[in-house]
């Protein structure tokens, strides 16, 4: 019983200690300096080998043609729009409840980004939609409930810069991203619950999924690239908000003379 | 593997080669974008710190000056 309750406790005393090490801007810069290169060269490679799959491998659709390689983009865009929110609406939270100045720096520096991504999401899927649907555009709810979830990042770092005082934009921008995690649910189920010209899920779904393995490959290692590309792009940003807020610190100013005297690109 | 063919797209090209492009324009865009923050971030820093040993040094020079220190 005592060995069961030491267990608990040392992982429990685990746990809290590397929330809290992760927590401090000085220490998620020390882990950011080995996890950034780490991040950008998993996304370099599996993006590589996913790409030259999916141009140059996977064999045409039988009904679309070669127009359908654009799904190799275009999915995982519209995937890490979903998933970007989520960890931002996540650490908006922790955020909150913890007082963690790093949840906040995360949350923030994850909008742009996931803005891009939608951006990316609805582009390519107009430029499917073009040859295949007959049409650039129609309002019905997958793509409409995604161009909603375009402005809703774009309404959250709107609040966010709108407020001089740091809390209160960090607060505002949270609190903004907590009630507006409602769209992710609707954009997911939207060609369920509504007739939409949007296929179906083709890769989460009852029964497996509907493609065959020389398509499904490259579509999930570009997947897996581009949620690599997310966290490089979150710690490379991250780490520029924490040398910005953190500017008068001793740490910062010695580090930034050692990158000097080095000539060290971060 | 006949490369014509290949930007071709089976005259999808404009398509295709149009969100594969884009794709690669946002993504380098990201990234550029974070790159210069830092080094605009790290200049700004500098010369701060340059600009604080000036203002330090010619006030110890006026303390000796003026017998102060």
């Amino acid at each position: 019983m005592n060995l069961i309750n030491a267990f608990f406790s040392s992982i429990w005393g685990f746990l809290n200690r590397s929330f809290h090490r992760l927590g401090s801007p000085r220490e998620f810069f020390k882990i950011s300096n080995y996890a950034t290169p780490i991040f950008g060269l998993l996304f370099t490679v599996l993006t590589g080998y996913g790409a030259y799959l999916g141009l140059f491998v996977a064999p045409a659709d039988y009904q679309q043609g070669d127009s359908y390689r654009i799904i190799f983009v275009h999915v995982p865009s519209a995937w890490l729009s979903l998933f970007i929110y989520m960890v931002m609406a996540t650490a908006s939270a922790i955020g909150l409840i913890w007082r963690m100045k790093m949840a906040f720096v995360v949350a923030i520096c994850s909008a742009p980004i996931g803005a891009a991504f939608t951006f990316l999401a609805l582009v390519t899927g107009s430029l499917w939609g073009a040859p295949i649907w007959g049409t650039w555009w129609e309002w019905d709810a997958r793509l409409t409930s995604e161009l909603i979830l375009l402005f809703v990042y774009w309404g959250i770092m709107a609040v966010y810069y709108a407020f001089d005082e740091r809390q209160t934009a960090e607060r505002a921008m949270a609190l903004l991203a907590i009630v507006g995690v409602v769209i992710v649910p609707i954009i997911h189920y939207s060609v369920e619950w509504w007739s939409s010209l949007h296929q179906g899920a083709t890769v989460f779904r009852d029964g497996g999924p509907a493609m065959p393995a020389s398509m499904l490959t490259p579509l999930l290692l570009m997947a897996l690239g581009f949620t690599f590309f997310y966290g490089y792009v979150l710690f490379l940003r991250a780490r520029n908000m924490v040398l910005d807020q953190e500017r008068k610190s001793r740490w910062v100013r010695e580090l930034v003379k050692s990158s000097r005297a080095t000539g060290e690109a971060q | 593997m006949n490369w014509s063919e290949f930007f071709a797209m089976g005259g999808y090209a404009f398509y295709v080669w149009s969100a594969w492009g884009l794709t690669a324009v946002v993504l380098a865009y990201l990234f550029t974008q974070a790159k210069l923050r830092n080094a605009k971030i790290k200049a700004q820093i500098l010369r701060q710190i340059e600009r604080e040993s000036l203002v330090d040094h010619s006030a110890r020079a006026t303390n000796k000056e003026s017998g102060n220190s």
